[in-house]
């Protein structure tokens, strides 16, 4: 019925205004093993608690955030741009 | 003997008699009873007949959570049946039928089901209907269809309008009894942005009955004096009639507000519904409590009523229950029913009290019996007498009415919506709700706290705790002085009843009786949520507020254990129910979703185009002449005029993206398979696009414009996934390099102009000059039209396999730069063509859609292998392309597929067999993606995925259809069938 996402630029939204895409995976190198391949394609986690997601901001400001939502309550710790995770794994 | 309506008092307006109708009877009543109230007043105590047997009922509550006072409200497409009449407001006009009876409420021949009733215990429907098996369809089925439900849905259009809102506020206080009263005061004092919502049409909840005095003035008067208060800050705002029926995350409750559920004429401009939507930094829930039946035998007659609601028919509406009423209690509460009805002068005749003594001294007439209970009731369609049960004796005592208090129960629903459990205090005897919840508190009746003083000071004193913590300073909680509160001293549960005499109902609603609940334990149902599914105790819409909790007092007792061992079932929203007309809002007829129009919609239309929904879209689908009289003759017509002269076809909705950045080619040759870092300016390439599985996403032509600014096209139906997906890409994956996206598929009129005349016309509004030399095939570049008056871009792409061109234009000039063309072709035998001729086309050339890029095939299934690059380092796609699988020669390939007899013809979807074999799953060889009739080669023709199809052309197989019973043999061939050379292309 109802819920809201906070996105790192526009606030509490609804979450109607979003699209999911599921587990906020790293995407391997190009040159990686093929088992990293299928992990990252086809294998997902199903944690009870914390859990990071890609969602975008399909009907705001159009920019994808890595959404770190609990399994169970919903509550969500923490939201970024993916852009900026993205930079920050890329430094470490 | 019945009810009626006292002389004077109360709250309703005396001044303002209304008019209404019950079953056609006319009746009168005045502005501010409900439904209920004005039955009452009238001396209807039968109002329905129940779900099962059928039996007679009468109204039990004055609230939410009346079971049996169900009846159907209005008529024609406002007709809203299972209404309860507690809930509903009396309005001049009002029609009212009562339900599952036919063919009266009086004789009802359903009644019969009460004779049955040995063969309609717990899970009958399970025993009784388990065979013959061919029975179910035929028989069973039907007749369970029959009998379940109460009240029938219209089949009229609902003519009234919905809307959904938002709100927001610091504190939301759900129910606007004393406890919401004192809490909203204290947060609207503090400065708070407050919202106090009530389903009730006044504020005040149990204070509009309650005969305490507060501050030295009727309750009445002090919640109609809190509720001006509350009025006049404009921090506050005060919604009535508003039912909040779930907490969800984020602190969001839902709420349904009934703007116009209580006048026959619904003002046009005003919705009769508002769905809200609260987010609320903290709320409060102040819902006060449920008071619990009795189960006793014959429970259900009408004239048995909870002593609560009696008290407020008494006191707000002024209806006396009868001329002579019994008071069942097990709790003091039934003592202030029984002075306030003395002091109306309506007769007490007894008071069963279960104790042996009374936290008060009862000084009234009634006989007063304790260590008491009432074991069962007689009556045909009311009430005439009590069976009291007392040391082992049985007296019968006449009666035409009977409140029963069996002590209460909190209202806490909502507090367990996201996913707490309620637990059961031993001390309160009641189910609390859970501890520890964010963002919620819970006070007054709702936490149990039973007298009205407790209840005015915990709601401003939980008041104050909260906004203080957001901040605001409180200035100090006066408490108002109570004086004459009864009091809801709390019950010892009296679950099970000595000497039940007939059926002793737990659920009214649902006919549920006390056997029934001891059948499913004995039987194995004794968890609490089979015990639900079993006997059907607590569903259908009051959800059990009455019945749930002596369900599971009772299944305790027969487990042997307490009820915190048995436990609740779900609370899951909604409270009471909400209608679809609110849950769907605006979003109903020509509003349900929105309408995209290519900028040459009108332009279509005026050549008489027959449109074709695809999506949101509304495509141009062909171009009918007089004289046609099928769609095949005006396509035929269309496709060959094409390859013989020109046409010209609307294809604005293609997605289009623009592309721009240092890093935009470098950008595009991540997201394409093949290669574009080297694309030249002024040239266009077609490109896929894969899934990061390896198998084709979309497909199109990207074109450079500039050295770092790209026009994209996509396919109409992924345009927004593209759009999507290239943000994912740009912003999740590569943050690093320099690239921009914009969505530019509504800039651009974008128009198709095919044929071997394609040139000469369009030379005629191009500036520029356009020849085979200067403008070769995958030429791209932005044009100058009509002498400088306009620009745009041009494309010398062909999805026709003709001499072809793309034209964008800005939006707005599309009709008539479409008109000019047509203008200038008119000479030349242009015709305009739409997407069926396009498919025709694109089919005889062997061009690919989403029929074929259905998701599960990679580039070389579709002959694309060699444009997959080697040498490019990465690609999305580029590593789970490898795998040996999508490599493997038996995978499914394009390949054409023609009948061998052109009088024959087939469908897509129509599967491929080895001639001669049969059609199993074994045998399967693949499926037609796409078929067309092509007027060139007089036959069908048709795209097909084969298993390793492409080196089987020649090969005759047998194309099947088992959906239409269909099949012919047919020939497998290269899929390009008209022009394989591509040498029209190149002119």
């Amino acid at each position: 019925m109802a819920s809201l996402v906070p996105c790192p630029h526009c606030g509490q939204r609804p979450k109607e205004e979003f699209t999911i895409k599921g587990a906020a995976l790293t995407r391997p190198a190009a040159g990686a093993e093929a088992a990293d391949w299928f992990d990252y394609v086809y294998l997902r986690d199903n944690p009870r608690g914390a859990y990071e997601e890609y969602w975008h901001h399909t009907s705001g400001c159009r920019r994808w955030i890595v959404v770190t939502r609990d399994t169970v309550t919903h509550d969500v710790a923490a939201s970024r741009d993916a852009a900026d995770r993205a930079r920050s794994e890329a430094r470490t | 003997m019945s009810s009626y309506r006292l002389p004077k008092g109360g709250l309703v307006d005396r001044e303002a008699p209304l008019s209404f109708t019950f079953d056609g009877r006319p009746l009168r009543g005045f502005a501010g009873d409900t439904l209920a109230s004005a039955l009452l007043a009238n001396g209807q105590m039968l109002v329905g007949r129940s779900f099962k047997y059928h039996r007679p009922r009468g109204i039990l509550t004055a609230g939410a959570a009346e079971p049996n006072a169900l009846v159907t409200v209005g008529s024609g497409g406002r007709t809203e049946p299972n209404t309860r009449a507690t809930m509903q407001e009396l309005y001049e006009g009002l029609e009212a039928q009562s339900q599952n009876r036919w063919p009266s409420l009086d004789f009802d021949i359903g009644a019969l089901n009460g004779l049955l009733s040995p063969f309609l215990g717990a899970g009958f429907y399970y025993k009784t209907f388990m065979w013959p098996a061919p029975l179910w369809e035929k028989f069973y089925e039907p007749f369970i269809r029959k009998a379940a439900g109460l009240g029938k849905a219209s089949y009229e259009a609902d003519p009234d309008s919905y809307e959904k809102s938002w709100a927001h506020c610091d504190l939301l206080v759900i129910g606007a009894g004393p406890t919401g009263l004192a809490a909203a005061l204290t947060a609207g004092r503090a400065g708070a942005r407050v919202i106090l919502v009530d389903e009730g049409v006044q504020p005040g909840g149990s204070l509009l009955f309650d005969t305490a005095m507060i501050d030295g003035k009727a309750a009445a008067d002090f919640a109609r004096a809190a509720s001006a208060e509350l009025q006049s800050m404009p921090n506050v705002r005060l919604m009535m009639r508003t039912t909040a029926f779930g907490w969800y995350d984020g602190n969001v409750f839902g709420a349904v507000e009934r703007v116009q559920k209580h006048v026959r004429d619904p003002a046009p401009h005003l919705p009769v519904e508002r769905l809200w939507r609260i987010v609320a930094r903290h709320a409060l829930l102040a819902t006060g409590a449920e008071e619990r039946p009795l189960v006793f035998g014959g429970n259900d007659r009408p004239g048995v009523m909870m002593a609560s609601a009696m008290r407020a028919y008494l006191n707000r509406y002024r209806v006396a229950p009868g001329r002579a009423t019994a008071i069942f209690t097990t709790d003091d509460s039934g003592y202030a029913l029984a002075r306030d009805l003395e002091a109306a002068h309506v007769d007490v005749v007894a008071i069963v009290d279960s104790r042996s003594s009374a936290g008060v001294d009862y000084r009234g007439k009634a006989r007063l019996i304790r260590e008491a209970v009432v074991c069962g009731t007689k009556g045909r369609k009311a009430i005439s007498a009590i069976e009291v049960h007392r040391g082992g004796r049985t007296e019968t005592i006449a009666v035409d009415a009977l409140a029963m208090a069996g002590g209460f129960s909190p209202i806490i629903h909502l507090a367990c919506h996201r996913g707490g459990k309620p637990a059961w205090s031993a001390e309160k005897a009641a189910f609390l709700a859970p501890d520890g919840l964010k963002g919620l508190d819970v006070a007054g009746a709702a936490a149990a706290t039973t007298d009205l003083a407790a209840c005015l000071a915990e709601g401003a004193t939980r008041a104050k705790a909260i906004v203080t913590e957001f901040g605001l300073s409180c200035p100090p909680v006066v408490l108002p002085k109570v004086e004459g509160d009864e009091g809801r001293h709390t019950a010892k549960p009296l679950w099970s009843i000595p000497g039940v005499k007939g059926k002793a109902f737990v659920d009214f609603q649902n006919d549920v009786h006390l056997k029934d609940i001891g059948l499913a334990v004995r039987e194995g149902y004794s968890h609490v949520e089979l015990a639900k599914r079993y006997t059907t105790n607590g569903m259908a819409t009051d959800q059990g507020k009455l019945s749930n909790v002596n369900a599971i007092g009772l299944i305790a007792k027969a487990r042997g254990v307490s009820p915190v061992e048995v436990g609740t079932t779900t609370f899951r929203p909604f409270y009471t129910p909400v209608s679809f007309g609110a849950l769907t809002g605006a979003h109903t007829g020509h509003h349900f979703q929105p309408v995209r129009k290519s900028p040459l919609h009108d332009w279509a239309k005026k050549h008489g185009a027959v449109f074709v929904e695809t999506g949101l879209w509304y495509r141009s689908s062909w171009f009918p002449r007089t004289g046609e009289r099928t769609w095949r003759e005006s396509v035929d017509r269309e496709v060959l005029n094409v390859r013989k002269n020109a046409g010209l076809c609307d294809v604005s909705m293609l997605g289009k993206i623009e592309i721009s950045g240092r890093d935009a080619a470098e950008f595009l040759n991540r997201v394409y398979c093949n290669a574009f870092l080297k694309l030249p300016v002024g040239r266009a390439r077609y490109g896929l696009m894969l899934r990061e599985d390896g198998m084709i996403y979309d497909d199109g032509t990207t074109s450079r414009l500039e050295e770092n600014r790209f026009f994209m096209t996509t396919t109409t139906a992924y345009a927004a996934g593209v759009m999507n997906h290239l943000e994912f890409c740009a912003q999740a994956l590569w943050p690093e390099l320099d690239v921009r996206l914009a969505s530019i598929t509504d800039q651009w009129a974008q128009m198709a102009i095919a044929g071997p005349k394609a040139r000469t016309i369009l030379q005629r509004i191009v500036d520029e000059d356009i020849s085979d030399a200067a403008f070769p095939f995958l030429a791209a570049k932005e044009v100058s039209l009509f002498g400088g008056a306009l620009h745009g871009c041009l494309f010398r792409i062909s999805f026709s396999g003709e001499l072809a061109y793309e034209l964008a234009v800005p939006a707005g000039y599309g009709v008539s730069v479409a008109d000019a063309l047509m203008d200038a072709g008119k000479d030349h035998g242009i015709m305009p063509y739409g997407v069926e001729t396009l498919s025709v086309l694109r089919i005889e050339k062997g061009h690919v859609t989403h029929n074929e890029i259905n998701g599960t095939v990679v580039p070389a299934d579709l002959g694309f292998g060699k444009m997959v690059s080697a040498t490019k380092s990465d690609f999305i796609g580029k590593a789970m392309l490898q795998r040996e699988g999508l490599a493997a020669s038996d995978r499914p390939q394009l390949v054409g597929v023609m009948p061998l007899d052109p009088s024959q013809s087939f469908r897509s979807g129509a599967h491929v067999l080895a001639t001669g074999a049969a059609a199993t799953l074994e045998n399967d060889q693949g499926y037609v993606t796409s078929s067309a009739y092509s007027p060139h080669l007089g036959s069908t023709i048709g795209l097909a995925l084969v298993k390793n199809g492409s080196s089987r052309h020649g090969e005759e197989v047998m194309v099947w259809d088992g959906l239409h019973g269909e099949s012919s043999p047919a020939r497998l061939c290269n899929p390009v069938f008209f022009d394989p050379q591509n040498q029209r292309l190149h002119v």
